[in-house]
This record gives structure tokens, sequence and C-alpha cells, in this order.
């Protein structure tokens, strides 16, 4: 690929102008060094790793990228498995997402591996770990139809998270997959994620949790003054019946944290594997970059690193058209010089914005992707963009 | 839209904006002489920057505008604050009497674990602070940049579901109070900001009924941003109007301003296909405001975004 990523009009017309084709280009090089290498940095990720996780702040187009990623895989001849958070109905509907039951549909495609997509759903991730874990089906069934357990997958944040990585550890462990693409939930704090599954962990092994699940009439007794006046305190401000419907919870979650513990242990190993690979996804918006930094200096004080930053919906680079500098112009013409000005003021303010990410996220492959000049919602939509991952120049296909 | 609630909640998806149009509102108030207050729910926010501003915001309130006071201006003032729910739980806990143990239950990350447990018990601390603000006089109208949309609807929810859950105590009468100023659109509305694409329109349909369904709070108008202006003339013949004028462009040249021409068309036209389906499908005014051609959104960019809100306030007024 020679096309030069920063001119618009240097890139083979015939990529620019087919008819019916969604118009844009790719390009990638390391941040530092520009390599005309042929292997695009994604291609070697879908080759080495078998999860790919694509994290970054909502409304970048992760899940988009998401799914061109596991469709490129499919090209690579990998049987590959993306799980959706929240897709655009248009790009459900392309994927077979129409019903959303919690489990796996292939897509059926000319590629020589396999595409599989599912559509998380949260509340029923949980229930089936609950039904998992507990001892009984009476005490599944008490669980599931306590007030508090009701509220907890809506109402409290990290849930989401936690179960979109739930799904992942559950699904790697089917062996139908070779790669598994995890878009992730769109949290403020894109964190959430990598804490998830160690927040339950921690809450399960928290001393209030542990006093809360003694049998109701023994346990104020036992506690020491201190902790029953924390308990009165709450009690005081939250009026007594929720403390007895969340003691009620703790209470049906028995004997089951061990088993609770050890999964997210186990989720947490899948997350910090070697053959587990983080995607930074960011547009080129001010507020994006920020969480995009941020997520990046907590993935590096986890000692991870992003495999590859993907930054998405940049607008095109236009090139410079000098015979209209210092002319005075009149009429429809001045109208397409001020729109090109527009266009490339536009990409000075994204290489503003960007410029910080970049410097934060040394030595990480940095791929850019354009904005197409209509929504990604078919397969074929979908596929234009994993040729551009893979570095496959759309021009030179048949 | 300014006049008819005193709390203006500010929502949209991530990206779409929604801080920044916070700040337009807050200063296209203080500029008909309505004092604002804006508050921020994490102390992340760049609202200070819009005002030309480089502080980050904290519990205390800051002044972000000010009209000048030597000349007979009648402008309001716009003042900014960030509202966590550990600082609303502190404050909760002291006005309750309950000061000792306050910093022990915060400390002891209490807060984390009553909030598994009782989920919207921090949604509910920190609506509960806003209303005690609403009841106030400090100021004449309080504009919240609320969490993207998704967790804005649960952040709404959470009296709703709080009622259900608690049959009495303090946290109880909290919600009720909170759900009753969240009902009243005489208080309290919502401004829905999103962008002209599929997935944020999308979004926002789905964030509106479910806010009207299961909260009950009035929508006010939704505001449409980062709408691109009309440029006339890129329907044009480029050639023919170049040599009218006696220039004479390079075929490079030619295909740069062409490219540029039809991208934006193209953007044009999608952009038109989801503002008529937004009008079809969530049947609430729009106004718009223009896509900011800059590369920071500073006090100039508020005054030009404010300056296209009031006119497409006043469309719709007519």
């Amino acid at each position: 690929m020679s096309a030069d990523p920063l001119h618009y009009s240097s890139l083979p017309s015939d990529s620019l102008s087919s008819a019916g084709e969604p118009k844009s280009y790719y390009s990638y090089y390391s941040n530092h060094e520009r390599e005309d290498t042929s292997i695009s940095p994604l291609a070697d990720l879908l080759e080495k790793r078998s999860v790919i996780i694509c994290a970054g702040p909502g409304g970048v187009g992760k899940t988009t990228v998401s799914a061109a990623f596991a469709l490129a895989a499919a090209w690579l001849g990998k049987r590959a498995c993306v799980v959706t958070i929240d897709p655009a109905k248009r790009l459900a509907n392309s994927l077979g997402l129409s019903e959303l039951d919690n489990t796996p549909h292939q897509v059926s495609g000319p590629w020589p591996g396999e595409l599989w997509a599912m559509m998380l759903d949260t509340k029923r991730t949980f229930d089936e770990l609950v039904v998992r874990y507990a001892p009984s089906p009476e005490q599944a069934e008490s669980i599931l139809s306590n007030r508090v357990y009701k509220n907890l997958t809506d109402a409290l944040s990290g849930t989401q998270e936690y179960m979109a990585a739930e799904k992942l550890y559950e699904l790697h462990n089917d062996d139908r997959f070779d790669l598994l693409v995890v878009d992730t939930p769109p949290t403020r704090n894109a964190l959430d994620f990598l804490d998830a599954p160690g927040r339950l962990t921690r809450f399960l092994e928290n001393r209030i949790f542990r006093i809360l699940l003694m049998p109701t009439k023994a346990y104020l007794k036992t506690l020491s003054f201190a902790t029953q006046a924390l308990l009165r305190t709450i009690s005081k401000v939250t009026g007594g019946e929720i403390v007895e419907e969340a003691i009620a919870f703790f209470q049906a979650f028995e004997g089951m944290e061990e088993g609770f513990r050890l999964r997210a242990q186990h989720v947490d190993q899948l997350l910090n594997d070697p053959k587990t690979a983080f995607v930074l996804v960011s547009s080129p918006q001010q507020e994006a970059i920020d969480e995009a930094i941020y997520f990046a200096t907590k993935l590096d004080a986890s000692r991870l690193k992003p495999a590859a930053l993907i930054l998405n919906r940049l607008y095109p680079r236009f090139g410079e058209v000098a015979s209209l500098n210092g002319v005075q112009l009149q009429g429809d013409l001045k109208g397409f010089k001020q729109n090109l000005d527009d266009m490339r003021s536009i990409a000075v303010m994204e290489d503003n914005n960007l410029s910080s990410l970049l410097l934060s996220l040394t030595d990480v492959p940095v791929v850019r992707m354009y904005l197409l000049s209509s929504d990604v919602h078919d397969l074929d939509g979908l596929t234009t963009i994993a040729n551009w991952m893979l570095g496959i120049d759309q021009s030179q296909q048949s | 839209m300014l006049g008819q609630a005193k709390v203006l909640i500010v929502a949209g998806k991530g990206g779409v904006g929604k801080t920044t149009l916070t700040a337009v509102i807050a200063y296209l108030a203080a500029q008909v002489g309505i004092n604002t207050l804006i508050v921020e729910l994490d102390t992340r926010s760049g609202v200070a920057t819009a005002f030309g501003r480089s502080e980050l915001l904290n519990y205390d309130e800051v002044i972000l505008y000010s009209p000048d006071h030597s000349t007979n201006d009648s402008r309001g003032t716009v003042r900014a604050r960030v509202i966590t729910p550990d600082d609303a739980l502190l404050e909760y806990l002291d006005d309750h009497g309950l000061k000792r143990v306050s910093k022990r239950l915060v400390s002891h990350g209490m807060l984390d674990i009553v909030a598994t447990a009782i989920p919207g018990i921090k949604d509910i601390l920190v609506l509960g602070k806003i209303k005690q603000l609403e009841r106030t006089d400090g100021a004449d109208l309080i504009v919240v940049d609320a969490p993207a949309t998704g967790h804005a609807v649960t952040f709404l929810s959470s009296a709703v579901g709080l009622v259900d859950v608690a049959k009495s105590g303090p946290v109880r009468s909290q919600a009720i109070d909170v759900l009753e100023m969240l009902q009243d659109p005489l208080r309290c509305q919502v401004v829905l900001v999103t962008i002209p694409e599929e997935m944020p329109v999308n979004e926002t349909i789905e964030a509106a009924f479910k806010l009207e369904d299961t909260v009950g709070v009035k929508l006010g108008p939704v505001i449409v941003n980062a709408c691109y202006t009309e440029i006339e003339g890129l329907y044009a013949d480029l050639e023919q109007v170049a040599n009218s004028q006696g220039i004479s462009l390079s075929p490079s040249e030619l295909d740069v301003l062409i490219q540029a021409a039809t991208f934006r068309r193209e953007r044009i036209a999608l952009q038109r296909m989801q503002l008529e389906r937004l009008a079809r499908e969530l049947p609430i005014p729009q106004l718009r405001t223009p896509y900011v051609f800059s590369t920071e959104i500073g006090p100039a960019q508020i005054d030009l975004l404010a300056q296209a809100l009031a006119a497409s306030i006043s469309m719709l007024e007519r």
C-alpha cells in the first residue's frame, strides 16, 4: 500500500469514485517511523491472538470495528465470533442479530473461515451464572426473585462489563471458535471492563459482606459495636427494609462466593493472557481522546499495553489547492474553496487532538480509518473496512 | 426553553457535544439575565475550558462567566460545580446529624457496598442534592450535564426504582421528593442532545421514550448538534466556474476540490435523512446547532453556538 495517508487526492482514483461503494481509505503506519510494510499490524493480531478486546470511549465506532475484525478473521480462514453489546439495528440485522438470545449465530458468506456473532444479554448472562453456581434450584430461584438482584443488572455500574467478560470466558472455552472479538460496553470509564471481574472478587471478600452473610438472628450479637453502629447508620439512611432485602440477597449467595471468586479469577487471567489483545479505539474528538489517554494510562499501570490503536472516524485529508491562495474568489468557486478550507481545518483540529494520545502511546501500531460517506450497515460495508484492516487495497481486487 | 423549568438536564450519547451544549445553554441564559448554575457529575468535565478557564471543577462553586458590573450590564452569571455521590453522601450524613460516622462510612468504601446492595442509591444522592439546590435561591436556572444517555436513563430512573424497593426511611422520602421534581414540567425538563448520525439518533429516540415512560419526565426540545451548514455552489460544474473567473486549475486541484465538495454533499444528504427520521420517530421540537470548524471549543465558539441556538429557538417560536 503506497498511498500517502495525508492526502486524499493522492489515492488511486478508482478507490474513491467507484459507484455504490462506500468511499474511504485506510492506511497504517507505526507511531514514529512510517513503514511501508505489507503486513498490517491488525492482520498480525488476527494471526497471533485468540481474544481481541476493543476498548475505548462511546461513540467512536467500536461495534463496527469489532464486527469488521471478526469478518477480517473469517476472510483469513479463522472461525471468529464477535460479541457485541448494542449494535445499530441495520448492522445487527445484517449480522443476523435480530433476535437477542445470548448465543452465537453463524453468519453465512463467501469467506473461507466462519463468522459468528452474538449480542450480549447482560441480565440473562448473570442469571445463567447464578443458576450455574447455586447449590440447589431453590437457592437459584430465591436469588433470581430477590428485588435487589432484579435491580442489580440495570442499576449497578460495571455489571454489563463484568457480564461481557464473563461471556468472553465462557466462549473462550468453546472450541467452535479460534478468535473472539469483544465489543466492550460504552462506559463513561473504559477501565470498568478491566476492573469488573476483580470488583466482584473484592466484593465477595469484603468483611461487611461476610458479616451480612451470617444467619439473620445471630448476626447482631457477634458484631463489634462499631459495625453495629455502621449497620444502624445504613438502616437509618436507607430504611430497614432495604437492609433486610440486601441481607436476604447476600444470604441467598451463601456458599456460592467461592465459585464466583474462582470464576472471576479465571476471567481476570484470561484478560491478562498473552494471547489476549486490547485494541484501543478512539475518534479524534477531544473528549474521546482524553478518555483514551486515561485508559492507556490505566492499562499501563496494570502492565498491559494496547496491541494497536485504531483512530476511527477521521475526516479525509484533502490536499491544498495553491492556485486559489490569495485570489479574490466569487460565487460558486468561493463555495468550493470555503468547503475545502472547512475540511482542512478539521484535519488540523484532529491532528492537534491526536498528538497527545500518540505521545502517550509510543511504539503502539497506529491504524487510521477515515469517515465513510455513508453509514456502514451491511456486510459489504464491513468487508470494505475489513479489507482495509488487513491492508488489502480494494482497487486491486476484481 | 430557558424560562419554563428551573432544572434542565442535558443528556446525550458520548461525543455528541453534551458538555458543550450545557455550556451553551448556560451562556445563553446568562445573556438574557438568568443566573445559571452548571452541575457536572464528573471532575474530569471540560466545561470550564468552554468559558476560557483552565481549572478543574470541584464541590465548591466557581464563577465561569460574569457580567461587567462597571456598566449597566443586565446579564446573569454562570457558575459551575461538581456533585459526586461520595460528596453528596457525606453532606447528606452531616445534614442528618451523622457527622461522626460519615467519614468512616466513606473511607471504608461503605458507599460502594451499600451501592451494590441498593442500586440507584448513588444516583439518588446526587439527584437529591440537585433537588436541594433547586429548592434554594442560589440560581435561577440549574443546567445538569448528565451522564451519557444509556447511563442517563439509569440515572434518572433511580428514583422510580428506589420508591419501589424502599418501603420507608429517608431514602424513600428522598426518592419521592426527587421523583416529584422530575415529574413536574415546571420544575424540571430533559434536553436531549444528539448529532445527525444513525446510532446517536437511534439512541436518542430510545432514551426519549424510556424517559417519558419510566420516569415521566418532561422532554424539552431535542438539540441536533454538529449539523453541516449548506454551502452554495457545491453542486455547480467546478471547471466551468473556475474558467469563468479566469482561473485555471490543474487536474489534481480540480480533483481535490471536487472530492471535498462530494464528501460534504454526501454527509449533508446523510444528515438530512437522519434529521427527517428523527422528526418522524420522535415528534418533539427540534433545535439545530452547527458543526464548528475550529480546533477547540472556547468562549468564541460558545458564543457562536449560542447565537445559532437562539436563532433556532426563535424559528421554533414563530
